[in-house]
């Protein structure tokens, strides 16, 4: 086993960003109050103390426009990181993402290449109202030429932002902020992680929950809970929406025969949709119930702690439909 | 602020020979533009075309002033700049036509040629929407520390995008080495700018400390001149420049635009094209400072007419891409 130490899922994120700036001349990052105040999450602290303030690039609440600079710069020589303080204001850079980072490739013939990486928070419950606790990660899902990651432990958060940092297409990664605090094993010994390969959190047998960023810890939660009624459950955390491991959920669900997906973006027409959809076109003839899915709510996201914390799955909103699913009731 | 520019520099140096490789070069754009007219309403081209015609001496101008390496972003109405900035008439029209041999192997179109050998980072079809892009570019320059500068040309049609204004403030703030060409067709599509357009066209880059500077976009000469001396002096790193190029659309906003008497007069078109055409401009002032002669003239027409029809053969003749490459160039 190699030597590990305990790191929070924020330190995590600045040892990659770190690791890979002392790699990589070219890497930088760019965003709101991210060079001294270090994000208002406080992520990037120190940062700026041994790369400079031209590598963390402290921008004006510009986000289209530095992400449309983060775009072209990354057309000609550089590597930005582009820093997205709140995922609600994605929203702001949607053409420069959409439009431009996601298509130069395939516009150009394959001529121009756009490494770039967008980081962006999600997840509510941190009281902060509408406009700043959703998550947009479909959003961007939906966008051939895209990449989105969602991280759930401080390794992997490590290991798939050194990936994303390093391949060369514009990737999108998603930190719930709600986690920055969670602490968990990292090896000392450089690593990367593959994109497209999903974990195996928790084995099981008797459903499986494939669950997404913070979810992955409502739903590995959810599972101690439906030990105590004997039912084993498998949770599966994709890892990066986008390559998708499709092989892995389908073999899982084929092997339980019961399979929800939780995960914090909206339900409707969001992520929960597109993997119970590729998991029921997979093993259909081996599930012994439809897929149950667990999103937001399709509410904004309110601010009244009991309104909010309606609209999330929860451990236990996870638990009661997992055994609702195994027990024949749906 | 930005530094005032020098124009103790004199350009005496410019020699017949480039005004005449300018002029061939409009008259290539030109003769590009009137066979695309041709191809689509024979039907023989797919999609739409936004042409450059009339606006010629902006990018020809502009990207005579620039090197191989520096970079460029064009628009939706972007043959011209591409052209300019030394694409190849052959792989231009296989584009246009959707074929593999293409400067984007079919996968981009009129409105998206892209080329690194020559700097073109791509034209858009979004409004305004390459600024970024170009503004990145510059970043790297410096970053990099290659001299190489960067121009962002646009319509004035992408006055009216916040995104413009995001990277102006950046750019200066930065001292990036990028030139916000602007287009000023008048037309905004099918409306004329008064409509859309609030205050002073200049003060919006003036606002930002840019070095902003109007010319006549119908006098490659002037374009030329006024483009060089803001090239060397963003190249020097005094920051970003907004250059605004007063021009015409001599034809209608692209090719299906026929009937266009309900927003402009066809008296407004005469006017322009039989006394502001940049190459009748450039061709009338040659022949009065006796640099080439009516023979000259007609054999550069010739030779433009001659390899405009070569390169149209070869895109006719070329195959599309196989339907099986539509998966490929997704992710890199």
């Amino acid at each position: 086993m190699p030597e590990t130490r305990e790191l929070t899922l924020g330190e995590a994120v600045r040892e990659a960003l770190a690791e890979e700036m002392r790699r990589d001349s070219r890497v930088f990052i760019c965003g709101e109050d991210i060079a001294e105040a270090g994000t208002v999450f406080k992520v990037l602290t120190g940062l700026v103390d041994e790369f400079g303030k031209e590598r963390v690039l402290d921008t004006p609440i510009s986000e289209a426009g530095f992400t449309g600079i983060a775009v072209g710069a990354a057309m000609t020589g550089m590597r930005p990181v582009v820093d997205i303080m709140f995922g609600d204001f994605v929203t702001l850079t949607m053409d420069q993402m959409v439009n431009q980072a996601a298509k130069v490739h395939y516009m150009s013939g394959g001529k121009w290449k756009v490494p770039m990486v967008m980081r962006a928070t999600l997840g509510a419950t941190r009281r902060s109202a509408a406009q700043h606790s959703q998550s947009l990660h479909a959003w961007f899902c939906h966008v051939p030429g895209l990449k989105v990651v969602l991280p759930s432990t401080p390794y992997d958060a490590k290991g798939l932002l050194k990936t994303a940092i390093r391949d060369d297409n514009p990737v999108v990664f998603f930190e719930d902020k709600m986690m920055y605090r969670l602490k968990g094993p990292v090896p000392v010994e450089e690593y990367t992680i593959p994109f497209g390969v999903a974990d195996i959190k928790r084995a099981g047998s008797d459903i499986t929950i494939v669950a997404t960023s913070s979810m992955v810890q409502v739903a590995l939660g959810a599972a101690k809970l439906l030990e105590e009624f004997d039912i084993s459950a498998e949770v599966i955390d994709p890892r990066t929406v986008w390559p998708l491991d499709e092989k892995t959920l389908i073999g899982s669900a084929k092997k339980t025969s019961r399979v929800m997906v939780v995960d914090e973006g909206y339900e409707r027409y969001g992520v929960t949709a597109e993997i119970a959809s590729v998991i029921a076109e997979g093993a259909f003839y081996d599930l012994e119930a439809p897929v149950k899915r667990i999103g937001a709510m399709h509410v904004p996201i309110p601010f009244s702690p009991p309104l909010e914390d309606a609209t999330v799955p929860t451990e236990k909103s996870v638990f009661e439909a997992a055994k609702a699913l195994c027990s024949g009731g749906l | 602020m930005t530094t005032a520019i020098d124009r103790s520099k004199t350009y005496s140096e410019i020699e017949a020979e480039q005004w005449l490789r300018m002029y061939r070069r409009m008259l290539m754009i030109r003769v590009f533009e009137e066979q695309v007219n041709d191809l689509y309403t024979r039907a023989l081209m797919p999609g739409l075309a936004h042409l450059y015609i009339g606006e010629e001496a902006v990018a020809v101008g502009v990207c005579e002033a620039l090197r191989q390496t520096d970079y460029i972003t064009s628009t939706h109405r972007g043959h011209g700049h591409c052209l300019a900035k030394g694409a190849a008439l052959d792989r231009m029209f296989a584009e246009l036509l959707g074929k593999e041999a293409g400067y984007c192997k079919g996968k981009g179109g009129s409105m998206h040629i892209a080329d690194p050998d020559t700097g073109n980072l791509g034209a858009n079809a979004i409004v305004g929407g390459s600024a970024g892009i170009a503004t990145g570019a510059a970043f790297s320059a410096r970053r990099l520390k290659t001299d190489q500068v960067s121009v962002c040309f646009f319509g004035d049609g992408a006055l009216g995008q916040g995104l413009l204004y995001e990277v102006m403030n950046m750019a200066a703030l930065w001292k990036l080495p990028v030139i916000y060409v602007c287009e000023n067709n008048l037309y905004n599509e099918y409306a004329h700018n008064s409509e859309t357009l609030a205050g002073d066209m200049l003060a919006r880059g003036s606002a930002f400390g840019l070095h902003a500077e109007n010319v006549d976009g119908q006098d490659v000469r002037a374009v030329y001149r006024t483009a060089r001396e803001i090239v060397d002096h963003v190249r020097q790193g005094a920051g970003p420049a907004f250059l605004v190029c007063q021009t015409y659309r001599f034809m209608g906003h692209h090719v299906g635009d026929i009937n266009r008497e309900y927003y402009r007069s066809k008296q407004e078109e005469q006017m322009w094209k039989t006394e502001r055409d940049p190459i009748k401009v450039l061709g009338d002032w040659l022949t009065a400072q006796n640099l080439a002669d009516r023979a000259r003239f007609d054999q550069i027409h010739a030779e433009v007419k001659s390899e405009v029809e070569k390169a149209v053969q070869f895109a006719m003749a070329a195959p599309y891409p196989s339907p099986d490459k539509v998966g490929q160039d997704v992710y890199a």
